[in-house]
């Protein structure tokens, strides 16, 4: 979808009389609507310049960072800039996502054009009032200025003037050259962190409305269970317990959504319990001691999947040949050494620290949710489905999400709260305790690597083969358990083949910070340092010889914007992964020599990783003391994600919290299943980072010739490998599955 | 029952075992205090009991008594927490945000006993705070910068 060849400004006036500049969304074949006027940009007569923040914030900086970019061309200080949420609504601003890295790399251009366009207009109002070409006009500062003539006037002036002159061709419009950025690319702070650190209402789990009551929700935590008994005059006489509505599930809830991930499709059967607090609510829920029976999930346990994919590995897969580049088995038949090793992984909760909530109020055939989402069009249209309403009579309030990774795509909870809405008749916030968050998690599959690769005289790999056993259904993989030609080695070792086995599931899986690419990165850049041990190679000698010389490898997944930046056949650049990987090694001192403490042993680890188009590198020094417990000490972060950092102080934020985040997740975290259902209840058995694990962690950013990309996800998957290699170069001691067991490196 | 919150006496109505959490964010409408776990684990819900930080969900009501109860709402009207929070919007620590209120709360409890934090000091009294961004680089940062400032 090209959408923004047909990109059209529209200009409008303000109440006051002012511009206002925003989007015709001439819309793609998905868009619910013919296109509303979206004010971007608003100049007051009074001297206000507000810019709408369109992109649901999850933590990823996007309130700030995407009016920076309007500003940037508009032309004005970051100071003089009000900045204003939006609604969720696809049919005014187009896709309003917080996934998949997206934003950034789609919308930069589009944002300042938009920005280009109110200047371009103001400019010719100074220019039609005062005689002079547009040309001769400079501006600054919200200034405009014609130096020949010694005129100069404020945007507000000119204002209403410029509303009443054709909106541009956005392609017409010049941009700035990047050398002459003066927001871009600094350290903005964010517009919120006032109200955050003031204890504002901002978050959807702060919403609070008149007549308001709260609800909690039972439901089976075996997926599809049914209820057999509940104590409902126990729950109803709870202090504060005002009433219980009976939920009935549906599996109709199949729409379609912005982008390719399974919507949520059912609404499971349960009780809601409506009460004065959200405490009595939880209470109340208790007291129902429901009873659960069946459900399509009930066969589920890991002690049976551990032993189903070692099965596999040792009969043979079920998919042989499901990839095949080149000839990996006639390689692999002349290699002078193969080496083999089996790596895996465990499912993985998002556990967005914002406990899973949403508020709604339905009146006659109009409902208003106030959500943490990720995916604000997607709620609506399954609202609107849930409640048989028009998609325009659903209206989104998109507030600020106490983190998402991933988890708020789905929206499950959204129409959960407006089917209990419904119901009650009046105001209902809907909260999910922390056991229900990871009852009813979208997980992260886990997964299973036994790989063969063939070396040549050298050491080099001359072949690589991949028997991958995850999960889906009817025996094709989910499409968060795949394997396809973006991951590595896929182009980079000519001859590859990957065999699948699938095992089935029924509990709900998801997309978690860099899908896929946070499993697999563990996986190919462990085997990578097996295979240069058995080379007997340094792991950054080898791993420049695995890239090889600089050159562009198309890779398979298409990824095209929405701004018209089309990136089908995005290709590897196994230059910009060197350049990222050189500068990791140099930041960390690659090869010095180290000083363990009395106690401990010491090692460095680098492992490189390439996704959401971002090529990112990273060195770990860590020390394992005679317990075997592992401190990491320093991490250094090399990362290429184009051209033009938008936001440096987020920019770096994002990356040092993804090494620390991932660094929790290689330590701590694991979610297992035993009769049908997720055995983690709260954070004291699913570990997350804390203070005193956090690792220095220093980031540089190479500026390199490619459009700028995306920086929530891609500085994840290296962490995990790197920090096995350190471990292998203290101990000697590989570790090979996730979380690191750690019990295993005792001196 | 009578509290005193942010330096004003408050009538409340609660159950006497309601957690403080609760009683502070669905009765009184002060959500600056979040909600994370709600079994002591995350530190989301941290305030302060004349000065001390406690977990919200783990006091109940009826426990806190004639303590002097700070929430991030007050948080402004110590010169420690005024520190902070400029720090914290200097350095632009948050990411989501959702757990900041706790980690100031904490902060301050941290600077008023021992004013120049060594890296040892900061993790024994922020390890019981979870931020699931993990903006820890940036919060032992800022914690530097509000005891030098």
């Amino acid at each position: 979808m090209k959408a923004s060849r047909r990109d059209v400004l529209k200009a409008g006036v303000l109440a006051g009389g002012g511009l206002s500049l925003g989007l015709q969304i001439s819309g793609g074949a998905k868009a619910a609507m013919p296109g509303q006027l979206s004010a971007f940009v608003r100049i007051g007569t009074d001297g206000s310049i507000t810019i709408t923040a369109h992109q649901p914030e999850i933590g990823q900086g996007v309130r700030t960072s995407f009016p920076m970019m309007i500003a940037e061309e508009l032309d004005v200080d970051w100071a003089q800039v009000t900045v204003q949420p939006a609604l969720g609504d696809r049919s005014t601003y187009g896709v309003q996502l917080a996934g998949g890295s997206s934003a950034t790399p789609t919308q930069f251009e589009r944002m300042r054009r938009l920005g280009a366009g109110a200047r371009a207009m103001l400019v010719q109002a100074a220019a039609n009032a005062w005689g002079v070409p547009a040309a001769e006009i400079t501006t600054g500062s919200a200034m405009l200025h014609h130096k020949a003539s010694g005129r100069s006037a404020r945007y507000a002036d000119m204002a209403e003037a410029a509303a009443a002159i054709p909106a541009p061709d956005p392609k017409t419009l010049p941009l700035k050259d990047w050398s002459q950025f003066k927001i871009l690319g600094k350290r903005v702070p964010g517009v919120d962190n006032r109200a955050i650190v003031t204890g504002k209402p901002l978050f959807g789990i702060d919403t609070r409305l008149p007549g308001m009551v709260y609800a909690a929700f039972a439901k089976s935590p075996v997926f599809g269970g049914k209820l057999k008994s509940a104590n409902r005059a126990a729950a109803l006489a709870v202090p504060g317990v005002k009433g219980l509505i009976n939920v009935a599930e549906r599996r109709d809830l199949k729409t379609e959504i912005d982008i390719a991930l399974p919507g949520i499709e059912v609404l499971p059967e349960g009780i809601a319990v409506l009460a004065t607090s959200t405490w009595a609510a939880l209470r109340g829920r208790d007291a129902l001691a429901c009873v659960w029976e069946g459900g399509d999930a009930a066969f589920q346990s890991t002690a049976a999947w551990e032993a189903a994919a070692a099965k596999a590995f040792k009969d043979g897969p079920q998919k042989p040949g499901y990839m095949n580049h080149g000839n990996a088995p006639a390689k692999m038949a002349t290699a002078a050494k193969k080496v083999s090793a089996e790596y895996s992984y465990p499912f993985l909760a998002h556990s967005a620290l914002e406990p899973i909530n949403a508020t709604a109020h339905v009146q006659g055939d109009k409902c208003e949710l106030w959500l943490s989402t990720q995916t604000p069009e997607d709620a609506r249209r399954m609202v609107a489905l849930a409640l048989g309403l028009k998609v325009a009579d659903v209206t989104i309030h998109m507030m600020r999400s106490g983190g998402g990774f991933g988890r708020r795509l789905m929206n499950d909870f959204a129409v959960e709260a407006a089917v209990i809405a419904k119901a009650a008749g009046v105001p209902v916030k809907l909260t999910w305790d922390r056991a229900q968050d990871f009852a009813h998690d979208w997980l992260r599959p886990g997964g299973w690597h036994k790989l063969e690769a063939g070396l040549d005289e050298k050491g080099d790999i001359i072949a690589w083969h991949d028997h991958f056993v995850s999960f889906g259904a009817d025996g094709k993989l989910n499409p968060t358990a795949v394997i396809d030609g973006s991951l590595f080695p896929s182009g980079v070792i000519k001859d590859f083949r990957a065999d699948v086995t699938v095992l089935p599931i029924a509990s709900t899986l998801g997309w978690l910070r860099a899908p896929i690419n946070n499993a697999f990165a563990f996986v190919t850049q462990g085997f990578i340092d097996d295979c240069a041990q058995a080379a007997g190679r340094d792991p950054l000698e080898y791993r420049r010889a695995v890239l090889g010389a600089p050159r562009a490898i198309p890779i398979a997944e298409e990824f095209s914007g929405e701004t018209g930046e089309d990136m089908k056949g995005t290709p590897y650049n196994t230059g910009r992964m060197r350049g990222v990987l050189d500068k990791a090694a140099e930041m960390a001192g690659w090869g010095r020599k180290l000083t363990p403490k009395a106690g401990e042993r010491r090692g460095l680890g680098i492992a490189f990783h390439f996704s959401h188009l971002g090529y990112f590198a990273n060195v770990v020094e860590a020390s394992v003391a005679n317990d075997g417990s592992v401190k990491v000490h320093h991490v250094w972060v090399a990362a290429d994600i184009g051209k033009q950092i938008v936001n440096l102080s987020g920019a770096e934020n994002q990356v040092q919290g993804s090494v620390i985040d991932a660094l929790g997740a290689a330590l701590g975290q694991k979610i297992t299943f035993a009769d049908g259902a997720v055995e983690q209840k709260n954070y004291g058995d699913f570990h997350l980072a804390r203070m005193d694990m956090a690792p220095a962690v220093d980031v540089a950013f190479l500026s390199t010739e490619y459009m700028t990309t995306g920086l929530g996800e891609p500085a994840y998957p290296s962490l995990a490998p790197a920090l096995a290699g350190a471990i292998h170069a203290a101990t000697g001691k590989r570790l090979r599955t996730l979380p690191l067991d750690t019990s295993q490196l005792t001196a | 029952m009578k509290l005193n919150i942010n330096g004003k006496p408050v009538e409340v109505t609660a159950d006497p075992d309601m957690p403080l959490l609760w009683a502070l964010r669905d009765v009184l409408g002060l959500t600056g205090t979040k909600f994370g776990c709600g079994a002591g684990f995350c530190g989301a819900c941290t305030v302060q009991l004349d000065g001390e930080p406690v977990r919200g969900c783990q006091t109940p009501v009826s426990a806190v008594g004639t303590a002097k109860i700070t929430t991030i709402e007050g948080l402004s009207a110590s010169a420690w927490g005024r520190k902070l929070q400029d720090a914290w919007v200097a350095l632009d620590v948050p990411q989501c945000g959702y757990c900041q209120a706790g980690q100031l709360l904490a902060a301050e409890a941290l600077l008023r006993t021992t004013p120049k934090p060594t890296d040892a000091d900061i993790d024994a009294a922020m390890s019981g705070n979870i931020c699931r961004c993990a903006t820890y680089t940036r919060i032992r940062a800022a914690i530097k910068q509000a005891a030098a400032a």
